[in-house]
């Protein structure tokens, strides 16, 4: 991981949110240099432990990008990405650690502006509370 | 199995407070299957205690295993390197897990990551219900395989008692009345004559009532 903040991880489900970040890269939508993407084969892969270690590991937020519900290819991989999250934000909290560091985003394949909005979205979220602190 | 279930992060950080290394001990038996205390648990957990106690500016180092069994001695030797370089370990076993862990490493203390909760199967993926109560003296032969012990509030013997309505327990709309699943299920059999015999009292001192049990098998001992 690069020493340029703010530092986010995103999962990226390779039916979506993997051609949505194709898709912003290529129509030069500004995204942040250390923005680390790691492609899975469905947002349902995307494990408690993994975000956990992203976290661990020094990222200031984790972003799931994952298929609209009702467009999994497998079913139901987004929901099951969805309600790890949820149950991950409520682990934060008892941790004293702020739940918005795990963002579930559902985006379709060629929503690339999409895309670069949320992660842009989660920026600005991490500065605003930074500079609260 | 033994299903159990996580203990809250704040009773888990208050008992590894005094602790800067800890190892953090999953199992690979029953609290994997339940996804209480697995490889997987121990990841997540291990995460979530290094990152709240370097968020209180308090870090701690946190080792990672998850042992074969924790239950049985044989495996215990899996430990032994990591416990040299340890305060503690955060055992995410069950209390059988913990209690082993702090017989074999008696110079240093073994904290329970879990609440061991009951003996039971996973009725759907994420859901488990408690089907055994160890009580010694199994009866499942008279009560067609539907253990009245775990299943029953009031574990009777000869059911159903009046608080059974609609194959349901008056303690909650959620809880099936045991009896009423015997009974389904002993007319299934064809097995409904067994309801004519009284079962009697049974003797609790093979449970719990009759203190710690100990089973000693001298066929099996070296």
């Amino acid at each position: 991981m690069g020493s340029e903040k703010p530092k986010i991880v995103a999962f990226c489900c390779e039916e979506s949110g993997m051609p949505a970040y194709e898709h912003a890269k290529s129509l030069g939508l500004p995204l942040p240099d250390a923005l680390k993407v790691i492609a899975l084969p469905c947002g349902g892969k995307a494990e408690t432990g993994y975000i956990m270690k992203a976290l661990d590991e020094g990222a200031d937020a984790v972003m799931i990008f994952a298929c609209y519900e009702g467009n999994c290819k497998y079913v139901q991989g987004n929901i099951r990405a969805k309600k790890r999250v949820d149950y991950l934000k409520t682990r934060l909290e008892s941790l004293g650690i702020l739940p918005e560091k795990i963002a579930f985003c559902p985006v379709a394949p060629a929503s690339g502006a999409r895309f670069a909005e949320m992660v842009q979205e989660e920026v600005q979220a991490l500065d605003s509370r930074e500079n609260k602190s | 199995m033994i299903i159990a279930e996580q203990k809250p992060m704040e009773e888990i950080l208050e008992m590894l407070a005094p602790y800067k290394k800890i190892l953090l001990a999953g199992c690979g038996a029953c609290v994997t299957v339940c996804q209480a205390g697995g490889e997987k648990e121990v990841g997540v957990l291990a995460s979530q205690i290094r990152l709240a106690r370097k968020d209180a500016g308090n870090p701690i180092e946190v080792l990672e295993m998850t042992m074969t069994r924790q239950c049985e001695p044989e495996f215990m030797e899996e430990a032994e390197d990591a416990m040299k370089e340890v305060d503690a370990v955060l055992s995410i076993a069950c209390g059988i897990g913990v209690q082993l862990m702090a017989k074999t490493f008696f110079d240093k203390p073994a904290l329970p990551g879990l609440n061991t909760t009951f003996l039971g199967f996973p009725e759907e993926h994420g859901v488990f219900t408690e089907r055994c109560a160890a009580c010694g003296n199994c009866v499942l032969h008279l009560t067609g395989g539907i253990c009245p012990i775990a299943r029953c509030s009031k574990s009777l013997l000869n059911g159903p008692c009046g608080g059974s309505q609609d194959g349901k327990c008056e303690i909650s709309p959620d809880v099936e009345c045991a009896w009423q699943l015997i009974y389904d299920r002993l007319k299934a059999l064809g097995q409904l004559e067994n309801l004519e015999n009284i079962i009697p009292p049974k003797k609790w001192i093979t449970s719990r009532d009759g203190g710690p049990r100990k089973i000693v098998r001298e066929d099996l001992r070296i």
